[in-house]
């Protein structure tokens, strides 16, 4: 963390662009723009996603291909709790975390046993199984998706309907979790991880019990996602099994490792470039993805490290 | 070289996000439409069709509606709600539009519809006949110049009826449309429902499973409700299958103008029920049809020609308001009048802002210069209604 | 039980449709170690090349070939200049380099043919059912689609079993650097193999093209099936591949097909409609997710390390 005091190049483009982030609300409000406000809350929402999956990933090197189930996981728990009259926050917010929380223990305790590409493959199963329950929940849409009508109440804490506080709850969380995230990996328990992403077969041997400690970080990635999923639903008052489809664990991917891999603000730097240079290539061009594309071709063959490696001045 | 380029490439998006300024207009100088459509997929054809028939309508206005110039920005929905709800509220929130005219998809139009309310936005449904809008989601600043989902296989099944089929078989696919289609045929076919199916949508395009059970089942005659390009995959499966000339075919929405060129044959002999045919002998219609061929080489379905009311719909309220189009409780009740020149004759909405209208059994046949033509082959109902016009609690 | 065989068929028809697709996966995956995510962008390509000369030529057959030319060309470029750069690299950088390509793929294909898809039709003659057993009727171009497929198996299994070629495909998949420090070329070896992986896949796009579609995003569903079908057969082995994908096909239809009436039984009509699909694809990843954790080298495995 004492990294994060030095004005390099790559510190300073982070706090830049926190400031640029703390100051969308104000500028929607100067100019009347209210649609800079809802592209940058998700764009809050998806990065705290990437950070949860950059745990797993970056700093444990567990390549999970179906961590967009944890975000639908978390936004159908508020939307079926909605549909049933179960309005309140307070509820439907640790819903969505015990629920997500609860499947990443299942998929990981079957999954983390496996290795490599069966490890990517397993847990996209899983992701599928669950996009396919999503669809055949007549009740809750089914493929047609469900609208929820109301935000998730607070009582008299926080209207979440007001969309600058909305906002500002959004980033304030994402803030937590990158600082959950960053304690987590540089605890103990966090170098033990890193420890058997580089060899694991080392750290089992100096006594770390490595699938336990894998298990726990696994559980707490999906349970953060999970929230992140619940605020995706307040968010666009939508939800629907597509939110779960394989290439949007794919996204996700593409964020985090764009952003740069076991980095702190690694994720949030991913989402920020991969979802505006997709809007603003859209406005640009009629075919954005002729350009995206052979982006992403070219991080991954010329940038080791992701953008956040752009600024180490390190020999690729 | 390239580092720089993408770390370059990076902070242009950084800043180029807050620069997506769009500034809202702040007088009544021109009229902003939203159009939302499919244009991508095979379903992209009705999309065009209706982009024509939009256009062709606002060139017979000169390009104004009610005095004022109109501008139009068309969104694709891809067939999903989840991207038919994004280009709604970009349309309302960063657009600022003044009408929202479209909708092919009741699942698309049921998603979107949250964010069109609550924004009080003036919409326009041009083919989405969700029964839910019809009921107890129907909405001051929601119109529909289509029908209601029930009417048209409610028509089906009474024709089925007039042909004595004593036991049916349906299909359709799994989306909202597609269960009120089945349902809406059970509304007024006084047969047996041997066996339904609602296939996987709109991905599933093999039918030969539920060709099978069809078959097995030995029903009478067969209902299919199957939009857009599904619809040529299955007439054409249908015949593939061996199944035409042995169990007849009835249909709603499934053989239109847009896929009757790639059918062909494969389309004569399977009836089906519209609220509008475009040999309808009325001026404005023939006007309409005429001018469509002339200008676009074909003929126009009637997803175009429901979509071409919209412009006079739209047209005959903002004159009336004189375009003060703020004035929302005023543009609600000169909407509700109705009052224009529709290519089905007479045209007035019930309660729920769903029109009460003729349907009409339609089939196809060669014409003289070797091409195929729909036309009308009889009057099923009159001045049908829909049945959800009760719980909409609008009066 | 005419109505069960009929379904057999469908079944079969269908995996043999993802045993394209999977065989050239399954080799790529298994000699280059690379994760492919555009190889469905080259059963994509060629649908599209098959519908375009198809049209420009008149004939569906001389479309077709002129297709699997057009997709193994396009195959062998797309090698040349993007795959390269990705061997040896971890499998994280190729699903970001290759999600790219499939952004790309899409694009392209959008601003070149548009976006509103394409149709392939059949001869007429092709447009009937054939009585297989008295009362069982199937398409006449279901049963050449099986056929068809049938022959390129047959084709690939002499290729890999019976030539140079195939011998060296064999052992770089059980051990890939003993190959290349025995001096084969590895370089025209790696190409060629991609080229051979794209053409099955450009095969199976335009098989399947007049009976489903010819869309942009075509290959995403099947794509990830098709991932399923080679972890179920066991990476780098195309004789794995062949059952895994009949084993596939078969619970996907069986399934679809017989799921409602099961779950009927049990629950209302509108929720059996609606899961049933839904189960009978889930069935799929269940089973994949089955082997994984019980038999992780797949059905058949081909590396012997």
């Amino acid at each position: 963390m004492s990294a994060l005091f030095e004005l390099n190049p790559r510190n300073a483009i982070t706090i830049g662009l926190l400031v640029i982030l703390a100051l969308i609300p104000l500028y929607a409000a100067l100019t009347g723009n209210t649609f800079v406000m809802t592209l940058f809350t998700r764009v809050l929402i998806l990065a705290m996603a990437a950070v949860s999956l950059n745990l797993i990933m970056g700093y444990g090197g567990m390549v999970s291909f179906g961590h967009a189930a944890y975000l639908g996981l978390g936004g159908y728990a508020v939307g079926i709790l909605a549909k049933e009259g179960i309005g309140s926050g307070f509820i439907q917010w640790p819903m969505a975390i015990a629920v997500a929380a609860l499947f990443a223990l299942v998929v990981g305790a079957l999954s983390l046993r496996t290795r490599g590409v069966y490890f990517i493959m397993i847990t996209l199963a899983f992701a599928q199984m669950v996009y396919y329950v999503a669809i055949g929940l007549d009740r809750y849409g089914g493929d047609d998706g469900l609208t929820i009508y109301k935000r998730s109440q607070f009582g008299g804490f926080i209207d979440l309907s007001n969309k600058t506080l909305f906002y500002y709850l959004c980033f304030a969380l994402l803030l937590a979790s990158i600082y959950l995230v960053s304690r987590m990996v540089n605890s103990p328990f966090g170098l033990a991880i890193q420890g058997a992403r580089s060899n694991e077969r080392r750290m089992r041997a100096i006594g770390f019990p490595v699938f336990r400690y894998k298990l726990v970080c696994f559980v707490i990635a999906g349970a953060l996602c999970g929230l992140a999923g619940a605020l995706l639903a307040d968010h666009t008052n939508f939800i629907s099994p597509a939110m779960m489809f394989w290439t949007r664990s794919g996204d996700l991917m593409v964020m985090v490792v764009l952003g740069g891999l076991a980095t702190p603000f690694g994720p949030l730097i991913g989402t920020v470039t991969y979802l505006l240079l997709e809007e603003a290539l859209s406005r640009v061009t009629e075919y954005p993805g002729l350009f995206l594309g052979p982006t992403l071709l070219l991080v991954a063959i010329y940038l080791h490290g992701g953008i956040a490696g752009l600024f180490e001045r390190r020999a690729p | 070289m390239i580092r720089p380029l993408i770390a370059g490439t990076a902070a242009l998006a950084l800043v180029a996000g807050p620069a997506m300024v769009q500034q809202a207009s702040a007088q009544q100088k021109t009229i902003k439409i939203g159009f939302i459509s499919t244009f991508s997929g095979p379903a992209a054809a009705i999309g065009n069709d209706m982009r024509n028939s939009f256009e062709l309508g606002l060139d017979h206005l000169g390009r104004k509606l009610g005095g004022l110039p109109v501008e139009v920005v068309y969104e694709d929905d891809e067939i999903k709600p989840e991207v038919g709800v994004q280009k709604t509220q970009k349309l309302i929130e960063s657009d600022h539009v003044d009408f929202i005219v479209g909708y092919i998809w009741s699942n698309v139009l049921l998603a979107s519809l949250k964010p069109v309310v609550d924004s009080k936005t003036m919409t326009v449904v041009t083919n989405a006949g969700a029964s839910q809008l019809a009921g107890e989601m129907c909405s001051p600043y929601v119109f529909s110049t289509s029908w209601n989902n029930d009417q048209t296989p409610a028509a089906i099944g009474t024709y089925m009826n007039q042909k004595g089929v004593k036991t049916a078989f349906l299909m359709g696919p799994n989306y909202a449309a597609g269960k009120d289609m089945l349902n809406g045929v059970q509304t007024t076919f006084k047969g047996q429902i041997v066996g339904q199916e609602l296939t996987r949508w709109p991905d599933q395009l093999d039918f030969s499973a539920e060709l099978s059970k069809a078959r097995a089942a030995k029903p009478d005659a067969i209902f299919a409700f199957y939009p857009g390009g599904a619809g040529v995959q299955f007439i054409t499966q249908y015949a593939q299958s061996g199944l035409k000339g042995q169990i007849p075919l009835y249909t709603a929405f499934t053989i239109d103008d847009l896929s009757l060129p790639r059918l062909k044959d494969l389309a004569v002999g399977v009836p089906g029920a519209q609220e509008w045919v475009n040999d309808l002998p009325n001026d404005v219609n023939k006007k309409f049809v005429a001018d469509f061929k002339a200008k676009y080489k074909t003929t126009p379905s009637f997803y175009g020609a429901q979509t071409y009311d919209a412009v006079a719909l739209i047209n005959s309220a903002v004159t009336a308001v004189k375009g003060d189009l703020s004035n929302k409780e005023a543009m609600r009740k000169e909407m509700e009048k109705a009052d224009f020149k529709s290519v089905r004759g007479n045209f007035r909405f019930g309660n729920n802002h769903i029109p009460i209208q003729n349907f009409y059994l339609q089939d196809a046949d060669k014409t003289a210069d070797g091409n195929y033509a729909l036309h009308t082959v009889s009057l099923i109902v009159k001045d049908d209604q829909d049945k959800f016009h009760d719980k909409c609690p609008m009066k | 039980m005419l109505y069960f065989i009929e379904q057999l068929l469908n079944g079969v028809q269908l995996g043999m449709l993802l045993f394209l697709l999977a065989a050239g996966l399954t080799l790529i995956f298994g000699i280059m170690d690379l994760v492919n995510l555009a190889h469905g962008s080259l059963y994509m390509l060629g649908a599209y090349f098959a519908a375009t000369f198809a049209a420009l030529t008149g004939s569906f057959v001389l479309g077709a070939i002129l297709a699997l030319a057009a997709t193994f060309v396009s195959g062998v470029a797309l090698e040349v200049i993007a795959i390269r750069p990705l061997y040896g690299r971890s499998h994280l950088d190729h699903v970001l380099g290759t999600f790219g390509l499939l952004l790309f793929f899409n694009e392209l294909v959008r601003l070149v043919w548009g976006p509103a898809g394409m149709t392939l039709s059949l001869p007429s003659e092709m447009l009937t059912a054939v009585q297989i057993i008295p009362g069982v009727y199937y398409p006449a171009y279901r049963l050449v689609i099986i056929a068809a497929t049938l022959a390129v198996a047959a084709l690939l299994y002499i290729l890999v079993m019976r030539t140079r070629l195939g011998m060296l495909i064999r052992a770089g998949a059980s051990n890939r650097e003993m190959v290349g420090a025995l001096g084969v070329n590895i370089k025209l070896l790696y190409t060629l193999v991609f080229g051979l992986g794209a053409a099955l896949a450009g095969f199976a796009g335009l098989m399947q093209a007049p009976i489903l579609t010819v869309q942009i995003g075509m290959g995403e569903n099947i794509l990830i099936l098709a991932f399923v079908v080679i972890i179920i057969g066991g990476i780098g082995s195309i004789r794995g591949a062949f059952v895994a994908a009949i084993i596939v096909g078969l619970i996907d239809t069986i399934g679809r097909a017989f799921l409602p009436d099961l779950l009927r039984a049990v629950l209302n009509t509108n929720t059996a409609l609606t899961l049933a699909p839904a189960l009978s694809s889930m069935s799929i990843y269940m089973l994949m997710a089955g082997i994984l954790v019980f038999r992780p080298e797949g059905l058949f495995p081909a590396a012997s390390k």
